[in-house]
């Protein structure tokens, strides 16, 4: 049976790899530094069973020490000049097309057929791991038609991953790193204060100000942990079940789904949303790290009014 | 009260811009020890939290790949294959784009798209691509705004699409949450009802994509004059 498990080893060796060719890299100012926090990241994937709970810590607390103290660098991995890449367009054309189409193709293919397949009893893949494992799968099978179609040597996809790696920075691991403090948030009761709180300043006598603290409360209250699964079960406990559903009589699934889309705008409005707004800026080499979240805001903000009104308008017929 | 005092360590770190690494560990930090930990524990904790999300930054797998893709001309080819297209405008890319990417979502298919392996790749380039051939001297900050609308769009997308579809986390996650308070809901119930705001998310950001033609063609017409 494939798991997470496996991909981890994965992805050790290609921050380990990473880490290997940084060091070497001698246009890197900080070489060493940077070595040191890929080679932390590649650790936890290779060894994060095997450390303890503390060991993890200490690694985590590392790896912020590192990126906090400025330690990542950028070296100037080989790769083709703008030049090259015009040259390689008109040379390759429409065969580019082929690995980039076989990413999604092997994802949605895999998602569906992995989990079909019966190793000993147990399917190949859990159905829940599946779509990340295929994606993986995905990945190298383009990754190596790429390498053939164009005759790249082995050294290639590594030098380019690194670059990319060194675009993201630190970045790279923010999402796991606000996952970790949504579980230390929940250890804490974080949530249980703030639903306290939204469910003391809810009126009992006004259905709209009832919907608009639910509605709004998810956005902030996702905005601060980053997620509105998070967010979700706090305001639902705290005002959504006790006022909108039993005294309003409030029709469940429409306060749920309404609520959690209402949630998903305050995603939309928040660094530490990471993945979904902090990565992609970092992706597309964007000076200012919230341009995504600035072009989101509008249609967050338009979107929260909406939800509001359709709960208003829809939920308590 | 005290507890929220980790929540306000990140508001304040995340607006100073610290690095966000060290604000989000000493927020974990602060959060602990005020809820009676030791920092020993708390160090514990969120050490075991990011062993058991290590999940998150599966993804990254597929850094070589599109890095390799680069080397070798993607961007520059999808550039080029989309200017020949005169009918293609930047937000009507886009707007194509938010369809395919609430449609596919909906129907439960998450990661047939992403900012790694489609926004990077291909969409970003090529709706910079289509207000190049409108105004040759499209200035930066230009770029840069298609840019960060191209990744606004895939997030946009896939939040007002997912939860059409019934097998999907957050639905899974209130059907659980609601079944635990007595109050039992089908997954299809929760869906049906994202549905108006699926189709109010596409006209409202849909008018957005339209909107920004608008204003980069007038920043062309305004440069021949």
């Amino acid at each position: 049976m494939i798991t997470y498990s496996t991909l981890y080893v994965l992805a050790g060796l290609l921050f380990a790899i990473f880490a290997v060719l940084t060091l070497r890299d001698w246009t890197n100012p900080k070489n060493y530094t940077t070595a040191l926090f890929w080679g932390l990241f590649a650790t936890s994937f290779l060894a994060g069973d095997l450390i303890g709970d503390l060991g993890n810590g200490i690694l985590v607390l590392a790896l912020a020490l590192v990126a906090g103290t400025g330690g990542l660098g950028m070296g100037r991995p080989d790769t083709t000049s703008a030049d090259d890449r015009k040259a390689f367009a008109i040379t390759f054309r429409h065969r580019l097309m082929i690995p980039a189409l076989m990413i999604p193709a092997i994802t949605l293919a895999g998602t569906f057929v992995l989990p079909a397949i019966p190793i000993g009893g147990e399917p190949l893949v859990a159905a829940k791991q599946s779509t990340l494992i295929s994606l993986a799968f995905a990945a190298i099978a383009a990754g190596i038609t790429a390498m053939i179609l164009f005759r790249q040597n082995i050294s290639a996809p590594f030098q380019e991953g690194r670059r990319l790696a060194d675009t993201i920075g630190w970045a790279a691991l923010l999402p796991q790193m606000l996952a970790s403090l949504g579980a230390v948030f929940a250890l804490a009761g974080v949530g249980n204060v703030v639903g306290d709180i939204a469910s003391q300043v809810v009126p009992h006598d006004s259905l709209l100000i009832a919907v608009i603290v639910y509605c709004v409360g998810m956005a902030l209250f996702t905005m601060v942990m980053g997620n509105a699964f998070a967010a979700f079960p706090v305001l639902m406990a705290g005002v959504g079940i006790p006022f909108l559903i039993e005294d309003f009589g409030g029709n469940p699934a429409a306060v749920a789904a309404i609520g959690m889309l209402a949630g998903f705008c305050g995603t939309l409005m928040t660094p530490l949303a990471a993945n979904f707004n902090i990565v992609p800026a970092a992706l597309l080499e964007l000076k200012d790290r919230n341009h995504v979240i600035r072009a989101q805001i509008p249609t967050a903000l338009i979107m929260l009014a909406l939800n509001t009104a359709l709960m208003y308008a829809l939920a308590f017929n | 009260m005290w507890t929220l005092l980790g929540v306000g360590v990140v508001i304040v770190g995340f607006a100073l811009r610290v690095n966000a690494l060290l604000v989000v560990i000493t927020a974990a930090l602060v959060t602990g020890l005020m809820a009676g930990l030791s920092a020993v524990e708390v160090l514990s904790a969120f050490g075991k939290a990011f062993n058991d999300s290590r999940f998150v930054s599966i993804a990254w797998l597929v850094l070589p790949v599109i890095g390799l893709l680069e080397r070798v001309g993607l961007q520059e080819h999808a550039r080029s294959f989309i200017s020949r297209f005169k009918a293609v405008t930047t937000g009507r890319l886009l707007l194509l784009y938010l369809a395919f990417r609430q449609v596919t979502a909906a129907i439960g298919l998450l990661s047939v798209a992403g900012h790694a392996q489609s926004v990077k790749p291909l969409i970003a380039p090529m709706a910079e691509a289509a207000a190049e051939v409108r105004n040759k001297d499209i200035s930066d900050a230009d770029r840069e705004d298609i840019r960060a609308m191209s990744a606004a769009t895939d997030n946009v997308g896939l939040f007002f699409g997912e939860d059409v579809f019934l097998a999907i986390g957050s639905i899974l996650l209130m059907v659980g949450f609601l079944a635990a308070n007595n109050i039992i809901v089908a997954p299809l119930e929760l869906s049906l009802w994202a549905i108006p705001t699926a189709i109010a998310a596409f006209l409202v950001h849909g008018a957005r994509l339209v909107l920004l033609d608008r204003n980069l063609s007038g920043k062309s017409a305004g440069g021949r004059k």
